[in-house]
Parts: C-alpha cells; structure tokens; sequence
C-alpha cells in the first residue's frame, strides 16, 4: 500500500499530542517523550526505529494502554479511548511465556480470559499452532522448547486473539541471527498471504536492517526526550532484496538519520517539539557504553584510512546499530569522531589516542573527558572543592535526577563512573558509594 | 535446598507423548486405586472420631496416657491439628501476601508488622488465643482445639506471608503485562501467574514451617495457663507427659512415633510435592539438576496428592476461572485500567480507622499492664535478655564452626553429597524438641547440664538452616574458580579467604538469619522445662516468657515479649540486612 492510499483512509490508531514525563519532587518535570502524532494505518507494517533507551518501548506500552500517557490522545478509528483500549496483543522480547503452561495452554489463557468454551479454543488453539509451525508441540512445556519455537508460541498467543493490530517489542533481537531470520520470513508469509486476520503490525526495534525488510513505513525516534526524527515510506516490493542498490541505498539514509547529533535538543526538528514543552537545558546525555570498545573503534578507522562508512563497518564487525551506535557516539562526544553523511570521521585527536600506548590514552582521554563532558567536569569541581577529596555517588545522582528520570540518573551515573575511573578521574569504592579524586 | 547433581536426570525432552506414558502405569494404578481407596476410608472414619471429641464437651484437663498403643491414636491427633493449622497459615499468607503486594500503602505496614510477628514465640500468643477461645466455645472441646491449632498457627503463617509477598514482588514486568494485555480476570492472574511463580517459595517455606510447627507441638498440645492446665491429647503432650513423669520408656516410644511420622510425612508428602513443584521453576531453559528423587521416585508423579490436584483441583479452578472471566465481561466489554472505586476507599478508612482504635486501646492496656512491673523486674528481664542473646549467638556460632566445613565438604564433592543427603534430610526433619527429654536424661546428671542442654537444643533446632546453605552456597561456587586457585597453588587457608568464605558468603547469612531468629523462638523450651516431675530452667528471656506463662502473669509476658521482638527485630535491621546487602552487591557471584 502506498502512502498516497493511507493518506485517505481512518488510521486505526492515532495518537495526537501524545506525551510522557515525570514531575520531579521539587517542580519541572523530566520530559521522557516529548509530544508525537502518530498513525498506524491498516495494511501497514510500521517500524519504530531507535537506538537503546530512546523511548521506544515506552511509547509502544502507551499505544497499547499498558502505561498511562502524562498527556495527549489516543484514538481508535478516530474516537478517542480513554483507558479502555480495543483488540491489541504484544509479542515479547522475553517472550513472556508463562512456564508452568504447556504450549497449548499458553496460547488457550487469552481465549480462556475471554471467557471461551474449552473445546472452541482448543480448536482456535490448534488452528494458530498449525499456522506458526509448531504441529506437535501442544504438550511440551516451554523449557523444552528453543528460542525460535518459543517465539513462535509468543506469536501464535498474539494471534489467537485475532488482534486488529499485532505490536511486537523487539521479538527477534534475542534470537541469533539465523533463527531471526527464519522467522522473520515466516511472520511475513503470514502477514503478506493474509492467513491472519490481523490488519496492521507495529513493530519496535533497533535492527535497521530487520526494519527495512518488514516495514512499509519506518519512523525514527530520537532520544532525550524521544521524539519523530524521520519518517521514511519503504516502497520497495516483497520479497526484499539485501543486496539490491534501492535496498542498501534505504539502509545507508536510515543510518544517516540515526548518525547525526540528534541528542540535543537545539538540533531536534521543530516539528515535534511543541514550543514551551521544551524542558531548560540538559547536560550532555552519555550513552551508556564503557571505554573500552574506543580504542578498537579508532583503530579500525585508522586502518581504513580515517573514514568509514558506517553501514558498511557495521556490516563487516556484524554488529547491529544497537552495539555500533553509542561508541560512536561516545567517540564523538569526546571529538574523537566526526560523524558525517552516514560516514564515521577520525579527528587529530582520535589519531593520536588509537596511536598512543595504554597510558598515554588514558591521559588524552582524561583531557578529552574533562573539556567535552560537563558532568566530568562538574564532579571533579565538586571533589576538588572537598578538603577530603571525597564525596558519596547519592549526591551526584541527586544533581542528575534534576534532569533524567530515577532509572536514567542511575545509569548516567554509573556510565559517568565508568569513565571517571578509566580516566583516573577519580576512584570510586563500590562498597561505600564513595568517589575520591585521584591525585596525580 | 539444590540436590546433588547426580539424581537421575530430568527425561530428556522427548516427543510429547512419552511425557506420560500409560502403559507402564497401569499396573500400579491398581495399587494406587486401592491405596485411594483405603485412604478415603480411614478419612471417613478419621473425621467421625474428630467430630466426636471436638463437639462433645470440653475437656481441658484430658487424661495423657502412657501406653504405646494409644499412640498411633494420638500421632492422628496431632497429624489433623497440624494440617488444619497449616491450611489456616497458607490461606492467610495468601491473603495476606497478596494484599500486601497490591497495596503500597498497606505494603508500608503490613511488611514491618510480619517482622514483628514473626519475632514473637508461640508462647507469647499463648494467653490470648486461649483465652479468646475458650470464651467463643465455653462449653465444647473445639474452643480448646481451636486454641491449639491457633497456637500451631502463630508459628508457621508468617514467614509463608512473607514469601508469598516476595514472590509477587518479583514476578517479570513482561509476564504481568502479558497478563494484562490478554486481559486475564483478577482470578486468572492469580491462578495463571501469581500463584504458580509463588509455588516454589511458597513450598519450601511451607515445609520450614510446618516443621517449626513439629518443634513447637509440645507447648501447643500442653501448657499452663495461671491456674488452669490445658491438656489435649496428641504426640506433643505425650512426649511432654512422659518427660515430666520421667518415664525412659514412653518418651522412647513418643520420640520413635514422631520421628516416624514426621519421616513418613518428608517421604510420602513433600518429596512428591518438591518434585512436583519443580515444574514451576521459572527458568528458559531446562536445568540439568533437578531435586533428588528419594524412595518415591516412581510413584512420585502419580502420588495422592498430585493426582488429586490434578483430577479434582484443576477442573475446579478452570470452571471458576471460566465463571469469573465471564462475569467480569458482562460487567466491561473491554478492558479498562482499574478504577479507584469510592466505596472501597471508604470501607478501607473505616477500616484503618477501627484498626488505628484498636491499636489505641491495646496500647493502653498494654501500658497499664507494664506500669505494674517494677524497677527490679526490668533490670531482671534484660539480664535475662543478655543471657539469652549470648546464649543464642553461642549457639549459631557453634552451628557454624561445624556446618561450614562439613557443608563446604559436602558441596564439593558430589561422591559424599550422594551418601551424606539421605542421612542429613532425615536427620533435619525431626524435630529437636522430641529429642529434647532424650538430651535432658543424660545432661541432668551433670552440673550445669541444663545449661549445655539448652544451647543444645537451640543448635539442634537451627544448625541444618545453615548447613543446607552452605551447601547449596559451595555447589553454587563455579568449577574454573576452583581450578583457577589449584593453578597457583594456593594453600589451605588462602583458599578458604580467598575463594570459599566469599563463595558461601551470600548463602551462609541466609542461613545465619534464619537460624538466628529460629534459636530466639527455641529459646521459650530450650531455657524452660517440665521434666521429672519438675521444672527446670535456666536464667534468659525464653523461660523468663514460659515461666511467665506458666504463672498467668501477663504483665511479665507482656514486657518479655516486647524485649524478645525488639531484640530481634533490631539484631536483623542492623546486623543481618546489612550483611545481606553486602552479600548480594560484593560477594556475589556474577556470570
């Protein structure tokens, strides 16, 4: 279905204004996704795209009513629901599967949940297995089962119900690749030969690749607070060529998109960010990534003569943008790396750390953390200020919760800790929680 | 506790048909029919001679015979109290836990308060069952009953509470929104996820306490309160009668009957539900060590209780999950997030408002009844205390000194594990207190031997708390790091600093504490004892409770209680949760 035709039908659901965000205690509030619309139409495959921690699976759980939006609407066939939501199911990452259940039995608790007569949804219950390939494995328990049967029994208890829309979290990324792959073919023989009934799949992932091959349309997220960075139809035809030009030419715009600096708020598009919602400025969000892949990254840049291409590079490590993506943005934080068009760019800087020796990289990462990371910046202040060159990790982590949620606060401190010691910073004792300048 | 490695591994996963084979079966369930059968009848018969005492008129005073025969009367007295007690404990742990998990704000209350409960000893809620029972039924034997069993009670709810809650704590963010979003009935949550991911927590602590219910049986089937003796007539009071008389032959026979029963009970009983209960394990993949199957092995699946469950409780619970599911979608075509409904709100501040009055006036009382006490008595109560608390962690201490390197022993070496594990499950399930009169024959003739028999008796009672962990705690320590302190040679000692005593670390203060608070509740028989036509004592807290007890004097109960829960509920926040959280950040064992 091209975009021409979903422009004139109802979406089945749209979200308007649709918001999250925490009030901090003491006023302000820690936008955790700032407004987006949204539309699923039907006949669409839909791919929400971003990198880790972006907010992806949050607007997902808001879509399906699982967690309560702080603002906007949602509308189902253009009315709005409000706490009451229609026909959905979600195939987990997790899988989710209850372990006590056989596999039949799992896939009956929805129907039996809908009230059910035993021996119809035992027939439904057949009928669904028979579709996703699992003939013969009523009775066995999860646990006897492999990732991509398991899988495949999260699938069928999604369609058992017949859902209008089918949202997916992720539902191949704890696969290898192979298995993944297999059942992302299977999911589409379904969904393509219309053996379910199921009229629109809303899909949440951080795989580019497994984007392009199911979506017909892709929306990027950016991150901090999440909002719609793009939004790209995919037009080409079913089945999907990897290695076809249209293909990789799609792969490498998406990979530009997610490349360029788009954690900052100044260089967000206008377009999602409603004016006054914008929250005062944020310090530099870290991605949460530990040092030691920088030198690796560098080095292969360096070989391949100081640009990359990054599709390409994440293509030949076998990497997806889920592990590629915060390096570099952690090389680039730094100003190690420039990124530009998609491409990956090594700077003076960056040469001389993937040249120098162990310790002479930790002193040039030092500077670098010290001049482009203020949170650095402001701890080692902060310890220097103390005559005992000491204080405890809660009262960063109370500096930081001014600005991320609780969970976000966590994890920027612990990445921050990271670095500070790998820097020789500072030195933190995990026992106390207590972070000591290191004097040098 | 994890099993050795050995058992005869889990049947690989076979075709699903093989799962359950029928052929092979068939023979026994003949036999399994018969024994049924059997079973109903002795039940049937069972619940008449029940009846007939319990509604006949009361007897608090029953007369305790001595004869052997009257035993296996007797064991069947005390096997119905115990189980009607522990089906008390688990619903209200059911209720309670559950309550507790969907309530934050009742969670703030009602966690702290089993704490507390929990650090009181039966003894302590002695006076007030009784007497309450006594006056609900003035006339009839099952006020007296029902006291007892109560009594049982108090021992062994709180701690299944706690698990439950725990577990309900910790079910998966994605298993609960699965849940949600198939929009399963409250009921069907319940029956599909909360109660199935509680099962194994909810097993091994009903097996702790249904054991601590054996320990404690003596002072729940026999006791004197003031002027009035109760007596009804069991193992427990058995035991104690032929203790206090002095009589080496019943006792023999008391301690060969309970110790029958309770091994009986371990093999025919827990062992079929442990296995059984193994299926709940929430794990993705299939582990290779399951919990050793014992005599049982074969019948284990088909065992009274599992095919019960499975003929008689599964279609029950499916037909009222199909009723209240159906129910429910009358009342909402789709599924809604839970509203705050305005009458429960109301009925829930009339009823903090009634618990809040209650408290008010019991605190009165109980302050008018501590005002009695005096000065003396209080310097009086916490030398007692200090006694008590030396006496305990000299207890654990020993406990430790040897549980650690035999565990540690044990654990390491599977061979040893195979021949130590029958001996030492049977060894823990009988309950110290039936030996007890056995270890006061032989210390009594010493000086100061109710002083080694007590600490004794709180060793045995909690050693094997920390024995299994240990254990557990040296199986869990990862084989390369045994090999990596073989390749540089490390001697004994630093092997123990540097790899076992952090390996264990986490697993020996789960032990510790739940050692700890066991001895305290031991304290109220080990420090306190009819024996010989006689009591006797030592110095502490326990006796200072039973004695108390023994004398009606509430207002010394009353003051001994709150020092005992005090102290322990203090040594866990200050001693045992900080080590705890230091053993789950530093010591543990991350792959």
């Amino acid at each position: 279905m091209s975009t021409a035709d979903t422009a004139r039908t109802v979406p089945i659901i749209e979200a308007r204004k649709l918001e999250k965000f925490y009030q901090h205690p003491e006023g302000g509030r820690i936008q955790v996704i700032a407004p987006i619309d949204l539309a699923v139409f039907p006949g669409q495959i839909l791919a929400l795209l971003g990198p880790s921690g972006c907010g992806k699976s949050t607007l997902m759980r808001m879509l399906t009513g699982l967690s309560p939006a702080s603002g906007g609407t949602i509308y189902w066939h253009g009315h709005p629901v409000d706490g009451k939501f229609p026909n959905v199911a979600i195939v987990f990452q997790s899988f989710a599967l209850f372990p006590w259940l056989t596999v039949i039995e799992n896939v009956e608790a929805p129907l039996e949940a809908r009230g059910i007569a035993p021996i119809e949804r035992h027939k439904r219950a057949l009928r669904i297995l028979d579709a996703v390939g699992l003939d013969g494995f009523e009775s066995a328990y999860p646990k006897e089962l492999s990732g991509g049967m398991k899988q495949r029994v999260g699938v069928a208890r999604a369609l058992v119900v017949e859902p209008e829309v089918l949202f997916m979290d992720e539902p191949f990324s704890a696969l290898d690749v192979l298995t993944a792959e297999t059942l992302r073919g299977e999911l589409l023989e379904l969904w393509l030969e219309h053996k379910v009934p199921t009229r629109a799949i809303f899909i949440v992932t951080h795989n580019i690749e497994e984007a392009v091959v199911l979506a017909d349309r892709i929306i990027v997220l950016g991150r901090n607070p999440a909002h719609i960075h793009a939004d790209f139809p995919v037009t080409l035809p079913q089945p999907r060529d990897r290695k076809s030009p249209q293909f990789v030419e799609l792969v490498d715009s998406i990979y530009r998109v997610l490349t360029q600096p788009h954690h900052k708020d100044d260089l967000a598009p206008a377009r999602t960010q409603a004016p006054g919602a914008a929250p005062k400025p944020k310090p530099v969000m870290l991605p949460h990534t530990r040092p030691g892949g920088l030198a690796g990254l560098l080095e292969i840049l360096v070989d391949r003569g100081g640009r990359v291409d990054l599709h390409r590079l994440a293509e030949d490590l076998s990497l997806d943008l889920e592990s590629l993506l915060p390096t570099i943005d952690t090389a680039a934080i730094l100003g190690f790396v420039r990124a530009e068009e998609g491409d990956a760019i090594i700077t003076p800087e960056g040469h001389e750390f993937a040249q120098a020796d162990i310790q002479a990289r930790k002193a040039i990462f030092r500077k670098a953390a010290l001049a482009n990371i203020p949170l650095l910046r402001q701890m080692e202040q902060a310890l220097r200020a103390k005559s005992n060159r000491t204080l405890s990790e809660e009262f960063f982590r109370d500096l930081l919760e001014e600005h991320f949620s609780e969970e976000e606060s966590r994890r920027q401190l612990e990445t921050a800790i990271q670095w500070g010691r790998y820097a020789e910073i500072f030195e933190y004792d995990a026992g106390s929680g207590k972070l000591t300048l290191t004097e040098s | 506790m994890p099993a050795a490695t050995l058992s005869a591994a889990h049947p690989a996963p076979l075709p699903p048909a093989a799962k359950r084979p029928a052929g092979s079966r068939k023979s026994w369930a003949f036999l399994i029919d018969s024994a049924v059968f059997l079973f109903v009848f002795a039940m049937i018969f069972g619940i008449y001679a029940i009846g007939r005492t319990w509604l006949g008129p009361a007897h608090p005073q029953a007369h305790i015979s001595q004869n052997p025969r009257d035993l296996p009367l007797y064991a069947f007295y005390s096997l119905v109290r115990m189980v009607i007690a522990y089906a008390i404990s688990l619903l209200f742990a059911l209720a309670f836990g559950y309550a507790a998990a969907s309530s934050r704000r009742a969670e703030m209350i009602m966690i702290p308060l089993l704490d507390i409960l929990q650090s009181i000893p039966v003894l302590s809620f002695l006076p007030g069952v009784m007497l309450a029972m006594v006056a609900v039924f003035p006339h009839s034997q099952l006020g007296i009953e029902f006291g007892s069993i109560l009594l049982i009670f108090t021992g062994q709810a709180w701690n299944i509470a706690f698990s439950f809650y725990s577990s309900l704590k910790t079910i998966p963010r994605d298993l609960r929104e699965a849940a949600i979003i198939y929009r399963f009935s409250r009921w069907q949550r319940f029956v599909e996820l909360d109660l199935p991911f509680s099962t194994i927590g909810l097993v091994w602590n009903s097996m702790v306490s249904v054991a601590g219910g054996w320990f404690f049986l003596m002072a729940c089937e026999m006791f004197v309160l003031g002027k009035r003796d109760f007596r009804l007539p069991g193992l427990g009071s058995f035991l104690q009668t032929a203790a206090s008389h002095g009589d080496t032959r019943a006792i023999l026979w008391g301690v060969a009957a309970m110790i029958a029963l309770v091994v009986l009970l371990d093999q025919f009983v827990w062992r079929p539900i442990i296995l059984w209960a193994d299926k709940f394990k929430f794990e993705q993949v299939e582990s290779s060590s399951t919990p050793h199957p014992t005599l049982l092995h074969l019948i284990g699946r088909t065992s009274v209780l599992v095919r019960l469950y499975r003929r008689l409780f599964r279609p029950v619970v499916n037909r009222l999950t199909l009723l209240f599911t159906v129910s429910a979608r009358r009342a909402a075509k789709t599924f809604a997030a839970p509203k705050q409904h305005r009458l429960r709100q109301r009925m829930a501040y009339l009823l903090l408002a009634g618990i809040l009055v209650g408290l008010g006036f019991t605190v009165f009382h109980a302050i008018r009844e501590l005002s009695d006490l005096h000065r003396e008595d209080y310097v009086e109560l916490f030398r007692s205390a200090a006694l008590t608390f030396l006496r305990v962690n000299s207890a654990l201490l020993l406990s430790a000194l040897w549980t650690v390197p035999v565990g540690v022993a044990i654990g390491f070496s599977p061979r040893l594990a195979r021949m130590a594990q029958p001996f030492v499950q049977m060894a823990a399930a009988v309950p110290a207190t039936a030996l007890f009169p056995i270890i006061l024959l032989f210390f009594l003739r010493f000086r100061g031997g109710m002083e080694f028999a007590a600490m004794l008796l709180m060793l045995l009672g909690t050693q094997w708390y920390i024995l299994f962990n240990v254990i557990a705690g040296a199986m869990a320590i990862p084989s390369d790091l045994k090999e990596a302190a073989q390749i540089f040679h490390f001697a004994s000692w630093d092997r123990w600093r540097f790899l076992i005593l952090p390996g264990i670390f986490p697993y020996l203060v789960t032990g510790l504490v739940t050692a700890s608070g066991g001895a305290w509740n031991a304290s109220i028989i080990a420090e306190y004892f009819h024996f010989q036509g006689r009591t006797v004592s030592v110095p502490g807290l326990g006796s200072t409770i039973s004695s108390a007890s023994d004398a009606g004097r509430f207002d010394m109960l009353l003051a001994s209680t709150l020092i005992m829960a005090t102290i322990v509920v203090l040594i866990n926040r200050l001693v045992w949760r900080r080590l705890y959280r230091l053993a789950s950040s530093r010591f543990k064992l991350e792959t």
